[in-house]
């Protein structure tokens, strides 16, 4: 006999999944809604056209981003409740450095993608540095500095003279600080021409394609290396297992607390300098939290806090967030739905228990 | 002791095999326990004691093999089967929620209520019935952060009361208990077999078995070697049957030859968590080539001490020198860059980090140096074969070097310990309760291993609770004792009954 309690977390992944989207459709039917056509215009809407699916891409860049920034601070033991704050700071310093700070391209986007780390960085560090000196828990440090980044993030942008006139945001960021494919090139008649003679590449560059997705992947890969295969990964996951024993060993928990934080804060930053010269090209007021890095959360939870798994829950996550944006004007059905489908796939997968149940009930019938 | 009733067999496993991937944990084992009866497993670390007894408590699922309750035989899902049929288990490692109460934690989980509101004055009444019926005296009032282990273990036992026990099963309950708890524990399992209950113990003390156990079954990697009656066979018959070979119980050394001194520990003073003193006023020296036993009972400022040497407590004031340097207010990394390696006492706490293979551990000092990393690269291949040169030599089990070490046996974790902080080759090497846990053949190991490190000239500092491991190991003894040492004597043909005095504070003649 199997050991029944050994299944697989992805296992209780996909069947959470699975799960969320039966309740989805519990749902939808109890306000009046046909759940097979929602999720048909949702599927169509993800996968019907090139179009469609670099749009998807684009909704999960920032949160794979973000996830990750979750994630690696999950593993060595804390939780980063902040991923939300450090994406604003991340994204406000790419719109100003995008703007303000004139380089060629070349230069450009790395220093604002560096500047941008820099940034969430330091935000993140400052809840590990309050952890580590004072015994703050994280936690509640984190969510703080959430609200502070809101708002220092309006000040900012509401500033005279910082602000585009006639908006609530910021300046667009130059071309040079551009990570969109061929952003400039595409709308010149030669780019025209090439468009019209393929449909394919006019498909994407209807969209803001860009670099995002690739650096997003970088990202996990050097997330996977450094928690695999350094010794920093190693001392922090050890801090994160058991900090006891790690003090006892001679690693030094408090710099180790730190470092997280910041390397955690590193990569929201980077989510929001992504987003910003990928897709919005601005830093706008913000009335309430966008929520990219709340949705870092759930990615990391559903992707089992893995780098891999980040990516492809994130992937999920952005199909989604875009599929689910056509179901209201299509059939009127709300978008709402989608965030009560996250919240139960989330759900689930923090009661493993329930579901290892359910399949040992399952096993026993069958037997 | 004979509350046995050979009519009733209360617990028959028969043919239990259970397998981890390719390791063979148990093998075919027969086990038959009567009604009233105090059965004693045996065997050596790793033998695969734990693994039958989770079993039957529904923790495993057996590869193969059956289990009979009272003549019925039982599939063991879950341990809420194991419960429902009267099977009640106290872990190696307690599961107590520490800011509970006793009653509380014994509740938990079959709360009495009246109206959907938590009944807690029966609950409380209830639980110190049963704790009058078998002695188990407890505060039930009492947050389980402020009791002693051996009172958390009561809690335990009566935790399994509560829910209807009458087979008990006890996973090494006395390797954390002081000499005195284990005199009571004792008094207790009496008591309870005295009622009908029957008891499953865990033990690597000898002694102990031939005490209270009516039974031993002896297991040897996996196998079942025999069951015997306790009666009709000695505390040596027993070590050579587990271990297969005659076992020495005596530590043969020669006379030490002292040499400079390595640690020098002047006018200590060291508070504990609640901020009250515990070491007051300590000084001690140990030199190359000694070891330095301390002999105490539990909670006279050991562990204070311990965290103090090894940088993880500040303390008060006070000098602590290591061949003339202070290391008082480094951190634990400094003080391991000073030659001081410390085998710590709770091996789960500080030891190890659970979820980290047997290699990840042993490096866990050292991963930053060559040839275990290079840049900030770890390189595994150095890292493997080093541990793997380590668990041939420590003979850890099994002899996997990528195994994890949270699924290692509670002795086999104590071994990789020992190897890393051996291996370390340290001037001064502190050690903690190195033997807690440990089968008698691994604990003449590291009893000669000890004693090689002072060949070595080494000094050694050996912290036992165990007067027989402290007399038998060092070369001199110092008696602690609410925090000072109150007296020193040489360890050969030092008398016990006089250390015993020290200990409880007599005056040190
Ligand atoms: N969950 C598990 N997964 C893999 N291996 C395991 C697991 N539990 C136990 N083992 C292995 O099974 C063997 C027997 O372990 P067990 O804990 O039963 O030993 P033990 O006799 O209780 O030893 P000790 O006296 O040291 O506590 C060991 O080699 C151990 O590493
Ligand atoms: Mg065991």
């Amino acid at each position: 006999m199997k050991n029944p309690l050994k299944n697989s977390a992805l296992g209780i992944t996909l069947i959470s999944i699975l799960l969320g989207l039966f309740v989805g459709a519990l749902i939808l039917l109890f306000i009046g809604y046909n759940p097979i056509e929602a999720y048909s215009v949702m599927l169509n809407g993800i996968f019907g056209s090139v179009r469609y699916l670099s749009w998807t891409i684009i909704y999960a860049t920032p949160i794979i981003l973000t996830g990750l920034s979750v994630a690696f601070a999950f593993k060595t033991g804390l939780f980063n409740i902040g991923a939300e704050g450090q994406y604003i700071v991340g994204a406000l310093t790419a719109a100003l450095v995008g703007y303000y700070v004139p380089m060629p391209t070349l230069l450009h986007i790395p220093f604002v993608l560096i500047c941008s780390i820099t940034a969430g960085s330091l935000w993140g560090s400052i809840a590990g540095y309050l952890k580590a000196r004072f015994g703050v828990n994280e936690v509640i440090s984190t969510i703080m500095l959430n609200w502070i980044a809101l708002y220092l993030n309006n000040f900012f942008v509401l500033n005279e003279k910082i602000k585009r006139p006639g908006s609530e945001a910021t300046n667009k960021i130059l071309d040079s600080a551009k990570i969109i494919f061929f952003d400039v090139w595409k709308k010149s008649p030669d780019g025209q021409a090439f468009r019209k003679a393929h449909p394919f590449f006019n498909d994407i560059f209807r969209t803001p394609a860009n670099a995002g997705f690739l650096i997003a992947i970088l990202a996990a890969v050097l997330v996977l290396l450094i928690l695999n295969k350094t010794t920093l990964g190693y001392s922090l996951k050890a801090v994160g297992f058991n900090k006891d024993a790690a003090e006892f060993g001679g690693i030094n928990i408090k710099s180790s607390m730190i470092s997280s934080m910041a390397i955690a804060g590193g990569l929201s930053g980077l989510a929001g300098a992504v987003q910003v010269t990928g897709f919005t090209r601005e830093a706008s007021a913000l009335a309430a939290m966008e929520g990219y890095g709340f949705e870092g959360i759930s990615v990391a939870l559903i992707g089992a806090n893995n780098p891999i798994g980040c990516v492809l829950a994130g992937l999920f996550y952005g199909a989604l967030k875009y599929g689910g944006s056509k179901i209201q004007p299509r059939i009127g059905a709300p978008y709402e739905i989608i965030s009560i489908i996250m919240g139960t796939i989330v759900l689930f997968i923090a009661m493993p228990k329930l579901i290892r149940m359910m399949k040992i009930t399952k096993k026993k019938e069958a037997e | 002791m004979n509350n046995y009733d050979f009519d009733q067999i209360a617990v028959e496993m028969k043919g239990i095999t259970q397998k981890f991937g390719s390791l063979v944990a148990n093998d075919n084992i027969d086990l038959t326990v009567h009604k009233g009866e105090v059965h004693a497993l045996l065997g050596e670390n790793g033998a695969g004691k734990t693994t039958l007894v989770n079993s039957l408590y529904g923790l495993y699922h057996p590869t193969s093999g059956d289990i009979f309750i009272n003549g019925e035989k039982v599939v063991m899902d879950t341990p809420n089967v194991a419960i429902g049929h009267g099977i009640g288990m106290v872990h190696q490692h307690f599961m107590l929620i520490k800011p509970f109460t006793v009653v509380e934690n014994i509740i938990l989980g079959k709360e009495t209520h009246k109206h959907g509101v938590l009944d807690m004055e029966r609950a409380t009444k209830e639980v110190m019935e049963l704790s009058e019926r078998y002695g188990l005296t407890i505060d039930p009032t009492a947050c389980i952060q402020d009791i002693t282990v051996g009172m958390q273990q009561r809690v335990e036992i009566l935790k399994t009361l509560y829910r209807g026990a009458d087979i008990l099963i006890l996973d090494e309950p006395t390797a954390v208990l002081t000499p005195q708890e284990i005199l009571d524990l004792i008094k207790i399992i009496n008591n309870l077999t005295d009622q009908g209950k029957t008891i499953i113990i865990i033990t690597h003390k000898l002694k102990e078995i031939k005490d209270v156990a009516d039974f031993c079954t002896i297991i040897r990697r996996g196998k079942k070697i025999d069951t015997v009656k306790v009666a009709d066979v000695s505390e040596s018959d027993l070590a050579s049957m587990m271990v297969g070979r005659e076992v020495s119980f005596k530590v043969d050394k020669e006379e030490s030859e002292p040499g400079d001194i390595v640690l020098e520990v002047n006018d200590l003073h060291v508070k504990d968590n609640r901020d009250i003193p515990a070491v007051e006023g300590l000084s001690l020296k140990v030199r190359r080539g000694e070891i330095l036993g301390i002999a105490g009972v539990d909670g006279n400022g050991q562990n204070e001490l311990v965290d103090a040497l090894t940088g993880i407590r500040k303390a008060e004031s006070g000098e602590v020198l290591v061949n003339g340097n202070n290391i008082l207010g480094l951190n634990p990394r400094g003080i391991l860059d000073h030659k001081v390696s410390t085998i710590p006492q709770d091996r789960q706490k500080r030891g190890l980090v659970l979820e980290y293979s047997i290699a990840e551990n042993i490096i866990i000092e050292n991963y930053k140096k060559a040839p275990f990393s290079r840049k900030g690269w770890l390189n595994f291949p150095a890292i493997r074969e080093y541990a793997r040169k380590l668990v041939k030599e420590f003979d850890v089990r099994p002899d996997d070097e990528n195994y994890i070490s949270g699924s290692l046996s509670g002795g086999n974790q104590q071994k990789v310990i020992i190897a890393r902080e051996i291996s370390n080759n340290p001037d001064l090497l502190i050690a903690v309760q190195p033997t807690r846990g440990l089968d008698v053949g691994a604990i003449e190991y590291v009893h000669k291993a000890l004693v090689a490190q002072r060949d070595k000239g080494k000094a050694v500092l050996l912290i036992s609770l165990e007067l027989d491991e402290v007399i038998n190991v060092s070369d001199r003894i110092g008696v602690i004792y609410e925090g000072k040492i109150v007296g020193e004597v040489k360890a050969e043909g030092a008398d016990e009954n006089e250390i015993g005095l020290m200990m409880a504070g007599g005056s040190n003649s």
